[in-house]
This record gives structure tokens, C-alpha cells and sequence, in this order.
């Protein structure tokens, strides 16, 4: 193949090399003579006929893409904006399938060796009696969890994930930049950066004979089931995440739902008869297998880290008794301390009688005398590790530093040099990237991913590169905002097909896994529903007053003050004061209710929870309904550029929002299965719609108003509830407040009458499940019928009647308080049978308590 | 001298607790000069699962749920110990000097030497610090006998610190007691490993019981006895040497060893997780140690 092209090289391509600079070292595309290597002819022959302006419009569309993905990598501490979308490049990093090979295999033979070091450290600890390994680089090490010895074996290849981040350095060698065994994050944004990319360049891609990788994560399923201690059966397989607000989230809940396993937090785990089970809404689901996301120490607050609130007590033990499997294995992040680098070719002449295949970048731990004499020798060329991120920080080029903080470095190595490695800053290759100026040099890190086979390891073909976000920089981390590539491992002839898309499409058709809901999650959906019609019933009230805003006349101020009060919950004052004065109130409180800081039911804050809630559940969402939840962040993104100077543009933004919400709506609506998580969002919205009508009724009909503005106030109530066609089909003549009444309480054909939110909820309760051990379950069916039953009996007429002697319709206000009480409740009972199925769990002993003598 | 021991363990709880998970170190283990033939940990409410493992240490570990809602916890461990004197053990000691048994600890090819030094290092509860090693430095005279160093700075602690229970709290760093010059056993114990290990001597942390002999013409009272923690040092050639600073002297028939560890963190007597309880909760502890 490559023959065939290289004679029909076009001149702008052999032009290639030259227009694009390359920094010092390797660089993937182009050879030190400027001529571009046989292996990416094919590619950028086919990228260079697309024209620079198709080229600009596929690379939105793969922007577009992972947006509506919603392709996140979450940045620690970026509290407005929880979520961004990393940046993808078109431009793949090709890899030849002979040079692969090599790679593969060493990277092979280097997972074997971890995992006998992984076995030998928890098992009878050989290497450390017999010198091979120094006690200090394995005792001081955090990754190191001595409750974890001696525990069960399932697989000789204890070691079920394994990744690897590859540098190549100058003279074109690949080499180890660092291990990763703990959980090793990354192979659900390779698989995503794949879909993107296929999806935008597909007959490049398929012409290019890309090795697939759908086979990787096949065996990944298969490794983790041949983990289970139950045998025969299905096993029960779980995937354990930190939650929302860990980086890689996205990634969590992505490959939950490809690999079609549960998402859970540790609170949705419990450990009882020695067995972890999942609490869903049903009852307990036992667990026989947990993919774990979280660094082992935060698994078990009884054993391990007894702060973490992350984790599942009693874990520990139940995997000491073999009653369930984690992978990677509780304690294997003690294989990521960089320490073992400099150990690794002796311990491959020990354990395997072998020479190691792949080197690795070098480095030398201070723990050794002589080792750390070099170190401190070549300090200012060196990048200094801790072995571990806890004791301060990940890594620093001491190239960049100052005088003074190098020496400052240089005491704390002396001090404790067992906690540092020194390893050497490798020039590390270029790879291009398609920049709007075209093509560009970038450093690069591909991280390369291995699971446990049967017999073997297996690499995937393919993985997770990314480049430095800036010329010349040697840091390359989704930390630091990255950018990352497709992997194209390139097979000499075609792969058989492996459906990877319609596998992933099939996954993805069924988010909702019927039973297996966990509270956390029916919690979520539930405050998800709420959260929505809230967000839309103030936009909707919004859109109303800046219409009056802009259109309005001064003396009708009053009347929207009153209808805004609805939402701020302040009383206006009454008879009202002076119309300018009532303008400027008017404005302030209209930025209250959009964005007051201190305003915790605010427009924006309401919109901020309902994201968070999504998120939380977002392996339960299909992606057309990302779409619009990123249109929502959008617009969230807009309102809090409001101010009150431009107050009036955020009309434009309630129209879109109001569209946006009620797509959202529409789609969960239509697209999900009505499975308990749809029900729980559904209840929310509708208990939800309850109260914001029931508020929207009393600052509008409870105090008598004159003709003039009760008309006004009945017209912007029914337009607000979307009820005003409706209510000028049926009664033509003016505003009676009876039949206004009829509509929006008593009519249960009306969608957004108060009588159809709760037929639809009693609804909904009785098909919860029964059983359940709360004995809540009572209260919740008594307080729904009860409020149903008010709502069926309220005899419009006698609620329409206004007091004489106060100018208030009394039986109306009374319907109302007692209706705003009940639904409270409501929402409680609910939260108390099937939201906490568990109190939060703390420590037996105090730090108080003390031996006494 | 052969001992039964009864540490009764009773935590009272304002609300009920539905789950509990716990591990105990109350049963004592065997060392080189006491054995431990019948030893039983009964808990109340029973258990749903309970289990024994030997922990890194050589510890006995004992894991138990409780599964149904409880608002009192109940855990008696009663053992019968046999104990020997240790004193003939050091006698036989020839005189190695501090320095020498730094640098054997570094270079020993002995697999048990070698994985000693994990107790050099620090550990939960024994922070480096300069004022720490400034403490030390009087014990260690440059020539001096390691048991000797050792001996010195047992002594040291017990002339400089006052027995005060109620000062500290298990989290009350050993910055704070060294400031103050006062604390309980195990402030005294991790005081002197943290100095013994700054120096590069491996030590560790023992918790056991003592016997408490009644003043004259006074009856025992039972229950009266309490949990107790001293430390043990390394010497090579010798082994395991322990010393008790809150008592200034060397552990003989009235310790009785419960586990070891590299601080109190390894050995906690009963630790664990509730769901539930309240925020009023209560903890009796009382131990009684009765010779047979």
C-alpha cells in the first residue's frame, strides 16, 4: 500500500516537512531530512486534498460532537464551570503495525512483571527479604495498604489493568515515562476520541486499515468475569466512582454504559453477611465484582483511610473472605510509585529471567546513596518526582525553577530522600496538529492500555495520545488543558470488522437497567424533574415582566411586582408607593430572581442544580438528551452575564431557555424508557408544577385587586401556566375568576391543572415498589391521597368568594396553605423511603477516646 | 506468672445504630516470652459474621458485623496468658554501641533485619520533627550502648513528663505533648519511638495490659485495671528489647502483650464504622487483669 502512494506523492505534500517547523527531537510525521515517513502519506495526501475550509468544518463537526457527548475532563477547583470540553485534534498519531509489535510485547512482558512484583509485595514479600526490592520503597509508600495482604487470589494475573505512558525520545527509541496501575483512567477517551474521529473522517478511516479496539474492551469483560467468586452464573459487575465531582467522571459513566455495568457511588453499596450488595429501590442486589475508579485507600473507612467518605465499610473483608473481587486489586497503586523504575530491569532478570524489552525514561530514587548523590548532582536538569502525589506535588522540571526554590528542593530530598525520584527530561517527539495556521509540532505522551487475558496481556491497539496545549512546553497533562489525538495502530492488511459502533449504539440504547436503581440515583432523577419545571416556571414569569419592561406602562408596575413576588416570596407592599421608585425596585428585584448571590431559588442557581443532578446521573440519559442539557449550560453560561444594564437581552435568553427546557421535557418524556428512574423525574416535575402553581394562585387571586389590574394579573397568570388559549376557548367574555378556577385547579384534562399533577402522582406512588423496609411507604400513599382528595373536592365557587371585611378570598388562601404544607411533606416522605436507604456512616472511636493508663 | 484478662469493651449509643462494622485487636497474641492458649471475644448484639486473620504485624485481627439495630455495644475479650520474666533474656546482651546498630539495621542481609526497618520509618502517628530530634540528641552520646541510649531516654520521659490523663486525645500531635511535657502511656510511647527512629534505631509501639497491685492491706479491685502501651526497640544480635516509660522500667512478668505495631494506628484496641447512633454516645472501658 504504501509503495503504491509514495509514487504518486503529490508536490504539495512532499512541501509537507518544510512549512511546518519542527522543534528539537523526533518528530512522528516528518524525518530529520524534512521528508515526510511512508506511513503518514496516505493521511495527509487525503488531509491536504480536503482543502483547508472542509478541513475547518470536519473539526467543528468533531467539536460539535464530543459537546453533545458531553466529553469532559473535570478540572479540581474549577467551581463555575464544572465541566469543559477537552479539545480534539483531527490529525491521528499513525503507529505502523511491525513497530507496534514491539511495543506491544514490551509492554506485555512489562505488565507480567508488575503483577509478580503486585503479587509477591501482598504475598510473602521475597523480594524485599532478599534484598531485591528496599523495604523503605515499598513501607513509606502510600500506595502501599497492608490490610491488603495475603488476600484471595483469582487470577494469577492479579493485575487486571494495566497502562503505560510512552515518550519517544530523540534517536526514535519508545520509551516508559511512567506506570499507571492503580485504576488507570483513559481508555473510555480513546474509545470516544475514536468514535469522533471515524465518525468525521470515515472513509479515511476506513481506508486506512486502523486496528479496532473494540477487542479490548471485549476481553476487559471477560477478564472481569473471570474474577467472580460466584461460578456458573452471570456475575454481578459494578463500576465504583468517586462521584460527580471527580475528573474523570465522564469517562466513568461512559464506559459503565458501553461495558453495560451499574454505575454506582460507595453510598449505593452496602456490606451485610459478609457480601457487598447494591441497594436499588427493590432491595438488595448482590455484587460479585467491582471495577474500581477510586484509589484503594478511599475504599473502606473501616481498614483503609478512615476519612474517606467515598468507599464502602467493611469492603476489606469481604474480599479477604472471597466473597467478592475488585479490579485493579486494593493496593495496587503502590506499582505507580516511580521508584520502581530504576529496579525494573533487575527485577526482570529475577522474576522473569528476561531482559526488560522496552526501556524506560531514566530515573534514579534518592532512597539509594549513590543514586541520590547523582541526583543532587544534575539537579537542575532533572524532573523530580515524589513517589507519591500526596507529599506535595506530582512533578516539577527543575530546568524552570528559581534559585532559591531549587535549593529548596534540594533540603527536602535531603530530608526525607526516600520520598524522591529524579528522572531524566526527555526532549520528547513532535506530532502535528491541525492549527488554524495549519500544521503544527507539538510534544506528545501516548498512553497505551493492557488487561489481563487468559494466557497473556493484551494491549489495546490503540490509545490515548495527547500533546502539549503549547509549543515547546515538555508538560503534557489533561490537568494543564490539553489536547488529545486518536490512536491509529495501522494494520498491513484490512481488519476483519468488528461492529464497534453499533456495539456501543446498543449499549447505549438502554441506559436504564429496569431494577438496578440505586436511590442515590432515583434521588437524583427526582431532584432533576424538580429542578427543571422550576427553572422553567421562573423563566416563564421572567419573560413576562421584561416584556412589561420593555412595553409596559408605569402604572401597571405595581401588578408585576406582585407577580414576581411569586418567586422571591417577599410581599409587596401594599397600597404602593410611588411608580419611578416601583420601576427601580422592579430591576433590582428582576436581578435577584435571575442571579442574586445571595438568592438560593435564583434562575441561575436553580439551573446550576439541575446540572448538577443530571450529571450525577448521566449514564441514565441518552445523548440526544446531552444535547440539550448543553444548551442549558449554555444559556446558563449567558444569564450570568447579565446585569442590570442589559437586563432586556436576557428575553432573548428566557425564549431559548424556556425552548430548551421544555425539549427536555419532551425528550425524557418521548426518548426514556418509563422505568423507575423516568418515574422518579417524573414525580419531581409534578409535585414541582404543584407548588409553583399554587404560588403563582396566591400572589395573584388571593387579595382582591380592582378590575383593571385583575384582569392583568388573571391574563399574566394563565399566559405564565400556558393556559390562556384555553381559557378563551371555553369563556369568551372577560376574566370570571370561577372558571378561571375550574382550569387551573379543578380541570384534570388540563395538563397544567393542579388536579391532573396529582392524579398523575397518585399515579406514579402506587407503582413504586412495596417493598421496603422503611415502613415510610404508608405515610407517602396516605399524604398523596389526601392531596389528591382536596384537590377533587375544592368546590370552585366558594373559593372564588372574597372576605368583605379583609378584601381576601379566605377559603382560597386556606386551600392554598394547606396544599403548600402537604406537598413539602410529601417530598419528604418520599426522600425518607427511597432516597436514604442508609445513614451516613462514621467512626466508632472518636479521636477523644483514649487508652487510659 | 499466668493471668486472665477481661477487657470489657461497652459503647452506649443515643439513637439506634443499624449497621455496624468493626475490627478488634483484644486478643493477645504469642511473643517470645508469653503464650496465649485460651483467649474468647464475646460480642453483644451477636454478630451476623466474624472472622480472624493475622495482620501484618503478626496480630490478631478480628472482624465482626452487627446487623440489626442496637444501641448498646458489647465486646468482652477474655484471655489466660502465660507470662515469663524477661529480664534473663537481656542479661546474655553484649554491649553494641548505637552507631553500630544503625548501620547493622542499613546493611544486614537477614530477611527479618531487612524488614525491621519498616519501623524507621514514619508512620500515622510518629511525625519527624527538629525539636523531636533535639529532644533525643542528650540519650545519644557518640559510643554509647544502644540499650544504654535507650535506657536513658526511657528514663528521660518519665522524669520530663507528667502523667496527666485528660490532656491529650489520641489526635493530639507530639509537637503539643513535647510543648507541654505531659500526656498518658501512649503519648510516652510514640514520643520515644518518634525519637528512637529519628536517629535511625527501628522501634515499635506494643499494647498490652499491666497488672496493678493493690497498696498494702487493700483489696483488688476488679476492673479497675486499665489498657496500657509502652514500646519495644530493636537491638541486633538481641532482638526486641521493650521498655515502659510511663512506669520507667523494662517490661517484665505483670506486661502482658496484646499486639504490636508502628503506632497506635496499627493496634487501636476496637475500631470501626456505625451507621446511625446520635450524636450522644458513650464509651466504658475496663479491664481486669487477675492472676491464676
Amino acid at each position: 500500500m504504501s509503495e503504491a502512494i509514495t509514487e504518486s506523492i503529490t508536490p504539495e505534500l512532499s512541501q509537507l516537512c518544510r512549512g511546518y517547523s519542527s522543534v528539537a527531537g523526533h518528530d512522528e510525521m516528518c524525518t530529520a531530512d524534512g521528508d515526510i515517513r511512508s506511513h503518514w502519506h496516505y493521511l495527509m495526501q487525503s488531509l491536504n486534498g480536503m482543502g483547508s475550509g472542509e478541513l475547518q468544518r470536519r473539526r467543528e463537526e468533531a467539536w460539535r460532537l464530543i459537546r453533545d457527548n458531553d466529553v469532559t475532563y473535570n478540572i479540581y477547583g474549577d467551581m463555575d464551570s464544572t465541566s469543559r470540553p477537552w479539545k480534539l485534534d483531527l490529525v491521528p498519531l499513525l503507529i505502523e503495525s511491525e513497530e507496534w509489535r514491539n511495543i506491544e510485547a514490551g509492554l506485555m512482558q512489562r505488565a507480567e512483571l508488575l503483577n509478580l512484583v503486585l503479587l509477591d509485595l501482598y504475598g510473602p514479600r521475597n523480594l524485599i527479604k532478599k534484598g531485591v526490592i528496599p523495604p523503605e520503597l515499598v513501607f513509606s509508600h502510600p500506595g502501599f495498604l497492608n490490610p491488603c495482604i495475603n488476600m484471595p487470589i483469582l487470577d494469577s494475573r492479579a493485575l487486571t489493568f494495566y497502562a503505560a505512558d510512552l515518550v519517544r525520545d530523540a534517536s526514535g527509541q519508545i520509551n516508559v515515562l511512567s506506570d499507571r496501575a492503580q485504576s488507570p483512567s483513559g481508555s473510555g477517551y480513546a474509545l470516544e476520541n475514536r468514535l469522533v474521529i471515524s465518525r468525521v473522517l470515515p472513509s479515511l478511516f476506513r481506508d486506512s486499515h486502523t486496528h479496532r479496539l473494540a477487542n479490548f474492551f471485549r476481553t476487559s469483560r471477560h477478564a472481569l468475569n473471570r474474577l467472580s467468586p460466584r461460578e456458573g452464573e452471570e456475575p454481578n459487575i459494578v463500576l465504583l466512582s468517586p462521584g460527580p465531582a471527580n475528573e474523570a467522571y465522564f469517562e466513568h459513566a461512559y464506559l459503565a454504559n458501553y461495558l453495560g455495568y451499574t454505575l454506582v457511588e460507595g453510598s449505593d453499596l452496602t456490606v451485610r453477611n459478609n457480601r457487598v450488595w447494591l441497594t436499588t429501590l427493590e432491595g438488595l442486589r448482590p455484587v460479585d465484582v467491582i471495577l474500581r475508579r477510586m484509589d484503594g485507600a478511599y475504599c473502606d473507612p473501616v481498614e483503609l483511610r478512615g476519612d474517606s467518605y467515598l468507599g464502602v465499610p467493611g469492603l476489606t473483608n469481604v474480599v479477604r473472605s472471597g466473597n467478592v473481587a475488585v479490579a485493579n486489586p486494593l493496593g495496587s497503586g503502590l506499582l505507580e510509585n516511580p521508584a520502581l523504575i530504576s529496579l525494573l530491569p533487575e527485577l526482570s532478570k529475577v522474576l522473569l529471567g528476561e531482559e526488560l524489552r522496552v526501556p524506560s525514561v531514566p530515573a534514579w530514587w534518592c532512597g539509594d546513596k549513590l543514586q541520590c548523590d547523582y541526583v543532587l548532582e544534575n539537579l537542575d536538569r532533572l524532573v523530580i518526582k515524589p513517589v507519591h502525589p500526596s507529599i506535595g506535588f506530582r512533578f516539577v522540571f527543575c530546568a524552570e525553577m528559581s534559585k532559591a526554590k531549587l535549593e529548596k528542593l534540594r533540603q527536602q530530598i535531603k530530608a526525607k530522600p526516600h520520598l524522591f525520584v529524579g528522572q531524566e527530561a526527555m526532549t520528547m517527539s513532535t506530532v502535528p496538529i491541525l492549527a488554524r495556521d495549519g500544521l503544527k509540532p507539538r510534544h506528545t505522551v501516548l498512553r497505551s492500555f493492557l488487561v489481563a487475558d487468559e494466557h497473556d496481556y493484551m494491549a489495546m491497539p490503540g490509545g490515548l495520545t495527547r500533546v502539549s496545549s503549547e509549543d515547546n512546553k515538555l508538560v503534557v497533562s489533561n490537568q494543564a488543558g490539553g489536547i488529545n489525538k486518536d490512536t491509529w495502530v495501522l494494520a498491513t492488511e484490512p481488519e476483519k470488522y468488528v461492529s464497534l459502533l453499533s456495539e456501543s449504539r446498543q449499549a447505549r440504547l438502554a441506559p436504564d437497567r429496569g431494577g438496578e436503581v440505586p436511590g442515590r440515583v432515583a434521588d437524583n432523577m427526582f431532584w432533576a424533574g424538580r429542578y427543571a419545571e422550576r427553572a422553567e416556571s421562573i423563566s416563564r414569569i421572567l419573560r413576562l415582566v421584561l416584556q412589561f419592561i420593555e412595553t409596559g406602562e408605569s402604572e401597571e408596575t405595581q401588578v408585576f411586582r406582585r407577580l414576581l413576588s411569586t418567586l422571591t416570596n417577599q410581599l409587596t407592599p401594599y397600597p404602593y408607593d410611588s411608580a419611578a421608585e416601583d420601576f427601580n425596585a422592579l430591576e433590582a428585584e428582576m436581578m435577584n430572581v435571575i442571579s442574586g448571590r445571595m438568592n438560593p431559588v435564583s434562575l441561575t442557581q436553580t439551573l446550576f442544580s439541575l446540572l448538577r443532578s443530571v450529571r450525577s446521573v448521566r449514564d441514565r440519559l441518552s445523548s440526544d438528551t446531552w444535547r440539550i442539557i448543553n444548551l442549558i449550560d449554555e444559556e446558563l453560561g449567558s444569564l450570568r452575564g447579565i446585569s442590570a444594564q442589559n437586563l432586556i437581552d436576557a428575553m432573548d435568553e428566557q425564549d431559548n431557555l424556556i425552548t430548551a427546557l421544555t425539549a427536555f421535557t419532551g425528550l425524557t418524556l418521548e426518548n426514556m424508557t418509563r422505568g423507575r428512574s423516568w418515574r422518579f423525574l417524573d414525580i419531581g416535575r409534578r409535585i414541582e408544577r404543584t407548588l409553583q402553581i399554587s404560588r403563582l394562585l396566591q400572589t395573584t387571586l388571593i387579595q382582591e385587586s380592582s378590575e383593571e389590574d385583575q384582569i392583568l394579573l388573571s391574563d399574566s397568570m394563565l399566559t405564565i401556566v400556558d393556559s390562556l388559549m384555553s381559557y378563551r376557548r371555553r369563556y369568551r367574555y372577560g376574566i370570571k375568576i370561577p372558571e378561571l378556577l375550574d382550569l387551573v385547579i379543578y380541570d384534570e384534562n388540563n395538563p397544567r391543572s393542579l388536579a391532573f399533577q396529582l392524579s398523575k402522582l397518585e399515579r406514579h406512588i402506587a407503582d413504586l415498589p412495596q417493598e421496603n423496609e422503611s415502613g415510610s411507604r404508608n405515610e407517602l400513599e396516605r399524604l398523596t391521597l389526601e392531596t389528591a382528595t382536596l384537590v377533587r373536592l375544592a368546590d370552585v365557587n366558594r373559593l372564588a368568594q372574597v372576605n368583605e371585611d379583609s378584601g381576601r378570598r379566605e377559603t382560597l388562601e386556606n386551600f392554598l396553605n394547606v396544599l403548600n404544607t402537604r406537598l413539602p411533606a410529601l417530598s419528604d416522605a418520599l426522600t425518607s423511603t427511597y432516597f436514604r436507604t442508609t445513614e451516613t456512616p462514621h467512626q466508632l472511636i472518636s479521636l477523644r477516646s483514649r487508652v487510659e493508663q | 506468672m499466668k493471668y486472665r484478662v477481661t477487657h470489657i469493651t461497652k459503647y452506649h449509643y443515643s439513637k439506634n445504630v443499624t449497621l455496624c462494622h468493626n475490627v478488634a485487636h483484644l486478643l493477645p497474641r504469642n511473643t517470645l516470652r508469653q503464650t496465649c492458649d485460651v483467649s474468647e471475644l464475646k460480642i453483644s448484639p451477636l454478630p451476623s459474621n466474624t472472622s480472624e486473620w493475622s495482620d501484618i504485624f503478626g496480630n490478631r485481627q478480628a472482624s465482626f458485623s452487627i446487623e440489626k439495630p442496637h444501641t448498646e455495644l458489647v465486646v468482652t475479650a477474655t484471655s489466660e496468658v502465660e507470662v515469663s520474666t524477661a529480664s534473663s533474656l537481656i542479661d546474655g546482651a553484649f554491649p553494641i554501641s548505637w552507631e553500630r546498630a544503625v548501620e547493622h539495621l542499613k546493611t544486614s542481609t537477614d530477611p527479618e533485619t531487612i524488614e525491621t526497618r519498616m519501623y524507621v520509618l514514619e508512620s500515622e502517628f510518629i511525625e519527624f520533627s527538629d525539636d523531636i530530634k533535639n529532644y533525643s540528641q542528650k540519650s545519644f552520646i557518640p559510643g554509647r550502648a544502644i540499650l544504654d541510649v535507650v535506657e536513658d531516654l526511657m528514663h528521660r520521659i518519665f522524669k520530663d513528663f507528667k502523667y496527666e490523663p485528660g490532656f491529650s486525645s489520641i489526635a493530639t500531635p507530639l509537637e503539643e505533648v513535647l510543648k507541654h511535657r505531659k500526656g498518658v502511656c501512649q503519648d510516652f510511647a510514640h514520643l520515644a519511638i518518634a525519637c528512637l527512629r529519628m536517629q535511625g534505631v527501628a522501634a515499635r509501639y506494643v499494647s498490652g495490659y499491666l497488672e496493678t497491685i493493690p497498696p498494702k492491706g487493700k483489696k483488688r479491685l476488679v476492673g479497675a485495671d486499665a489498657s496500657h502501651a509502652w514500646f519495644s526497640v530493636f537491638v541486633p544480635h538481641l532482638g526486641w528489647v521493650d521498655f515502659d516509660p510511663t512506669n520507667a522500667k523494662i517490661p517484665d512478668e505483670q506486661h502482658i502483650t496484646a499486639a504490636w505495631g508502628r503506632d497506635y494506628a496499627d493496634v487501636a484496641p476496637l475500631k470501626g464504622v456505625i451507621f446511625g447512633g446520635g450524636d450522644k454516645n458513650k464509651l466504658d472501658v475496663s479491664v481486669d487483669v487477675e492472676r491464676i
